[in-house]
């Protein structure tokens, strides 16, 4: 597939037993992204993350990674780093043992990089790694991958059991990366409110199925909300694609999808931006909207031009 | 990349970003910036942050900020250059000078006042500020909504 891809798949599926985890997922996620991974509990991110990473195999349907590699081939693993939920790393070992291991583990490594991480945030590498703070274990977790200098990155929900500062500190080593090494990220959180400033791409999962894909540019000016009289509000829904339709007895919103431009409507109605937050939630809300062209909602660089 | 520290002196200001303001992130590094340059905090031939410092201190993507300076350089208030940084060019166009800008306010003041005595609190008055002017940006001046 495109080679300027970090994650390409479709008809991608996974089954457990008798439950699809993920069904009928098609990405092309592009590469040089911030990529972030949302929707509910079960929604298949984890999945999706752990079939990116080669530690599951799919079900049914293709999948590539990094511009056609097959993930979990020698290639491909030592093109990408992992950080895993609650990130369990040998807790008896010091920090400055981890780092040996890593050493010896992986092909490429740059273990000078990960001591002045570490270093640099006062984590002392003689501790047990058992014995350090969530914070500063998420950090050594991130440090060891990316000592790797992967050229994709994914993480499992980094920053679930952080605080409000260890999650800042932690976004701001990953982005550094990104600005430094222009690696490609791809990770999964529930942190809705502080994607804006840190992801660029965003994946919607809902109920095993992509729901949205795209630029978070795009996303954010592909949309309206429109306030306006209940009266019309019908007219309005019957010719614009709604996301979310919510109406009182006299005004009414509605989130529609516009492609980057106004939506035609009469004076009576307001419309205004929304930010990634509010669009996210309103997608979460109605898992039966999806923000995809086409039947199956495959999102190819070719096919980008549909969207508006 | 920019990793030679110590060269060059270090940029007059620093960023910070305000998540309730409801404002995109890079347009609050270009409006920062504008400011910066109102104020006499930044004037011609200053180096604005490094990338990799915003991204660091404020933990954004490095994207938002290369956006920002693409928008400073588009306005013609920086230029990029390559491997140095990106430089301070020149003022703001919507820069007015000091004793023309007290006079807005005053006129300002005195809508404040007749608004103020016609019943209207300041929760008020901002939301009637905020609907002429969303009118206004959006050319519908004139159009009763």
């Amino acid at each position: 597939m495109a080679a300027d891809t970090v994650i390409d798949c479709g008809g991608l599926g996974k089954r457990y037993r008798r439950s699809w985890a993920l069904r009928d997922c098609n990405l092309a996620v592009p590469a040089g992204r911030v990529v972030a991974l949302v929707g509910p509990n079960g929604a298949g991110k984890s999945t999706l993350l752990g079939l990116a990473a080669g530690l599951t195999l799919p079900s049914e349907g293709m999948l590539s990674v990094l511009g056609g590699q097959l993930p979990g081939s020698p290639e491909a693993l030592g093109r990408i780093g992992v950080v895993a939920q609650n990130a369990s790393l040998y807790p008896g070992l010091p920090v400055r043992d981890l780092l040996r291991m890593g050493g010896h583990l992986n092909r490429r490594w740059d273990g000078a990089r990960a001591r002045t991480h570490l270093d640099g945030l006062g984590i002392p590498l003689d501790r047990k790694y058992g014995r350090l703070s969530g914070g500063q274990q998420a950090q050594v977790s991130l440090a060891l991958a990316l000592a790797k200098r992967p050229e994709l990155l994914l993480l499992d929900e980094p920053l679930a059991a952080l605080d409000p500062l260890a999650r800042h500190d932690f976004m701001a080593v990953l982005l550094t990366a990104v600005a430094e090494d222009g690696l490609s990220v791809v990770f999964s959180s529930h942190a809705v409110n502080e994607l804006e400033q840190t992801c660029d791409y965003l994946v919607v999962l809902g109920g095993g199925r992509v729901q949205v894909a795209g630029e978070v540019d795009d996303l954010v000016g592909g949309h309206r909300m429109l306030t306006g009289p209940t009266a019309e509000a019908d007219e309005l829904a019957a010719r614009l694609p709604v996301v979310r339709d919510r109406r009182a007895g006299v005004q009414s919103h509605l989130l529609v999808r516009t492609g980057g431009v106004d939506a035609p409507v009469s004076g009576g109605w307001r419309q205004q931006r929304v930010g990634l937050e509010e669009l996210v939630l309103s997608y979460l809300r109605e898992p039966a909207v999806s923000a995809l062209p086409g039947p199956r909602g495959a999102v190819r660089t070719s096919e980008k031009a549909m969207l508006s | 990349m920019e990793l030679d520290k110590g060269a060059d002196q270090p940029s007059p200001i620093e960023f910070r970003l305000d998540p309730a303001s409801g404002v995109p992130t890079y347009l609050q590094l270009v409006q920062q910036v504008e400011q910066a340059l109102r104020m006499g905090w930044l004037t011609e031939g200053d180096r604005l942050p490094r990338v990799r410092e915003v991204v660091a201190g404020l933990a954004i993507n490095p994207n938002t900020v290369l956006k920002a300076y693409r928008e400073l350089e588009h306005r013609g208030l920086a230029v990029g250059r390559r491997g140095q940084g990106t430089f301070v060019r020149g003022l703001p166009a919507g820069v007015v000078p000091l004793r023309e800008r007290a006079a807005l306010r005053r006129g300002l003041l005195d809508w404040m006042r007749s608004a103020r005595n016609a019943g209207l609190d300041e929760g008020g008055m901002v939301a009637v500020f905020e609907d002429a002017l969303r009118d206004l940006r959006e050319g519908r001046d004139g159009v009763v909504a």
